[in-house]
């Protein structure tokens, strides 16, 4: 069931091939004002901000498949990265002076991160997934605490102090892509049978259930691919920091992502990528009033919810094919115009 | 076909079926009738494994269905209507439809049940590209039918399917069960409006706070004294 494997009709082509464009063309911009050195003694302070908001971008990504997709709100997310850092930086830790070149330690890393993230997320999605709504979210909370206490405890991750030392394996340019990768694959994932199927779990699971569907596996699966997604964002952000503490991944950093998500519009990919942009870069922005982080993040939640109560975007994605045909239209429409008014 | 034996069911504390036994033969229209909290609902969430009973048996063509998960239940050809019109209200109607034929690999024979479909409901063939949760009532129940008949099953549990209709729809929705019946689908319906589910019933149970008290032919049943003073208001 590759969704790789299908064969795809021209138009979606078409549209894969403007999107790959799109991508290029803002990675291009960027490589452009790094490298030029426009920014100055600032580029590596704006490239950091870069970085940060594309793993925050797979962060809030994955965490919309649950409460976008899904319908069952988690706020254990960090939880999960915390358990593909720490697994990522043990693991490149023990490989660092065996001759593997930075690029594939890199990628041993996230691939380690996401699978033991992964991992976890079946372990506790098997049990916790026969709770909904407020309950879920309670176990969740907890799952993060425990981990964050089993982290504080462990010799292996610190014994409570900051693991540090990590190789700087992050660098913006490989995370990038990674989180296109990683965005790609969520959105191919919510576009196919799979993400149908989880939709219908959302909508009525008893219907659902009627239906043939078996909603503890397809729940378990989508809670163990977001996990496997946070494992991964948790192994970029190990090797971007080199230095972190089981305390950084507390129930307030969980909150955020969620709030995140329900800014940028739960059910919306597109939704979470520019709320997680913005939300990560704004507080660098405003470096000054940076305590008042959350309490702005409370204000915007609060007039999103009266005014847009669905998120900035709803559940609309936002397309760059849709975009281009309708200017093509326009410019087509312009030329006939053009035509009628010369004759 | 299908063969209940001493069910009992509870809900913590609290018995909602006791020692109900009952049977639908290959080829029937068997309607489970009875009051609000009677358990009627209970025992159809007990037969699609939904609830799990206390004691007593379920058995499904030879098959016993105690043990088996509800989304496993529809590959015995056995398909659920639940009630109050459980559609997914945020998919079209084709959607909708295709979640109906989950379990059917084959995409050419998805599009051909989808075509039988479409026509012996034309109305929903109009509005196939709406959102299910836009339909009037009555289509919504046409769909909800139609999306269980999406699995060929060989029987049918309809649950409630007049409930919320206006009573014009309500002889829609029982005419569609009628003719449903004569394409050999078996049929479980469970009705609190015992008239019309009487008038095209081969047989009937009257289900009273758990248990069984009547049962026998729908006929019989219509002219029953004590149907007739309970369940029909005359």
């Amino acid at each position: 069931m590759n969704p790789l494997n299908i064969k795809m009709p021209k138009e979606k082509k078409v549209s894969y091939v403007i999107n790959i464009f799109g991508v290029l063309a803002i990675f291009l911009l960027l490589v452009l004002v790094f490298e030029s050195n426009f920014l100055g003694g600032r580029t590596t302070y704006i490239k950091g901000i870069c970085t940060t908001a594309c793993y925050t971008i797979i962060m809030v990504a994955s965490l919309n498949l649950l409460t976008g997709f899904m319908g069952e709100f988690s706020l254990g997310h960090a939880g999960f990265m915390s358990v593909g850092a720490y697994s990522s930086a043990i693991v490149t830790n023990a490989l660092i002076g065996s001759g593997i070149p930075n690029f594939f330690l890199f990628l041993i890393a996230l691939i380690i991160g996401g699978f033991a993230a992964a991992l976890t997320g079946i372990a506790v999605g098997i049990p916790a997934l026969r709770l909904r709504g407020d309950y879920l979210a309670i176990v969740t909370v907890a799952f993060a605490e425990i981990i964050r206490v089993a982290f504080c405890n462990f010799e292996v991750t610190g014994n409570g102090k900051t693991m540090s030392g990590i190789a700087r394996l992050s660098n913006f340019y490989w995370v990038f892509w990674v989180m296109v990768v990683c965005v790609t694959i969520m959105y191919m994932f919510v576009r196919s049978r799979f993400g149908r199927t989880v939709k219908a779990i959302r909508e009525d699971y008893i219907a659902a259930a009627a239906s043939g569907i078996n909603v503890t596996f397809y729940k378990v699966l989508t809670f163990t691919i977001s996990a496997f997604f946070a494992g991964v964002g948790g192994a970029i952000y190990a090797h971007y920091m080199t230095a972190m503490i089981p305390t950084n991944f507390n129930f307030m950093y969980s909150a955020e992502f969620l709030t995140q998500v329900i800014i940028g519009g739960s059910g919306s990919l597109t939704g979470s990528i520019i709320g997680a942009t913005f939300l990560s870069a704004l507080p660098e922005a405003m470096r000054q009033f940076s305590q008042y982080r959350m309490l702005a993040y409370s204000i915007v939640l609060v007039l999103v919810m009266i005014f847009r109560p669905g998120g900035i975007f709803g559940t609309y994605e936002f397309s760059l094919t849709r975009i281009l045909k309708k200017l093509l239209a326009k410019i087509k429409q312009h030329k006939s115009d053009d035509k009628e008014k010369h004759s | 076909m299908l063969t209940i034996k001493d069910l009992s069911v509870s809900y913590g504390a609290i018995h909602a079926i006791h020692n109900v036994s009952m049977e639908v033969k290959d080829g029937e229209i068997v309607s489970l009738i009875g009051a609000n909290g009677a358990g009627k609902t209970t025992i159809l969430h007990t037969i699609t494994g939904l609830k799990k009973a206390n004691s007593g048996s379920i058995l499904y063509d030879g098959t016993d269905l105690q043990k088996m998960d509800p989304s496993k239940i529809i590959q015995l050809k056995m398909a659920h209507v639940p009630e109050g019109r459980h559609i997914f209200p945020d998919m079209t109607v084709v959607e909708n439809l295709e979640m109906g034929a989950f379990i059917i690999k084959n995409k050419d024979e998805i599009k051909q049940k989808e075509k039988e479909i479409f026509e012996r409901f034309p109305r929903l063939k109009e509005r196939r590209k709406q959102l299910a949760g836009t339909l009037s009532g009555g289509e919504q129940q046409m769909l909800a039918v139609g999306r269980a008949l999406m699995s060929s099953p060989k029987m049918l549990l309809m649950d409630e399917p007049s409930m919320g209709l206006s009573p014009l729809l309500v002889k829609d929705i029982f005419n569609i069960i009628k003719e449903v019946h004569k394409q050999g689908i078996t049929v479980l319906l469970v009705e609190q409006n015992a008239n019309m589910a009487l008038a095209i019933s081969d047989r009937a149970y009257v289900l009273e706070t758990g248990n069984i008290t009547i049962t026998g032919n729908a006929r019989e049943l219509l002219n029953d004294e004590r149907v007739k003073k309970a369940y029909l208001g005359q």
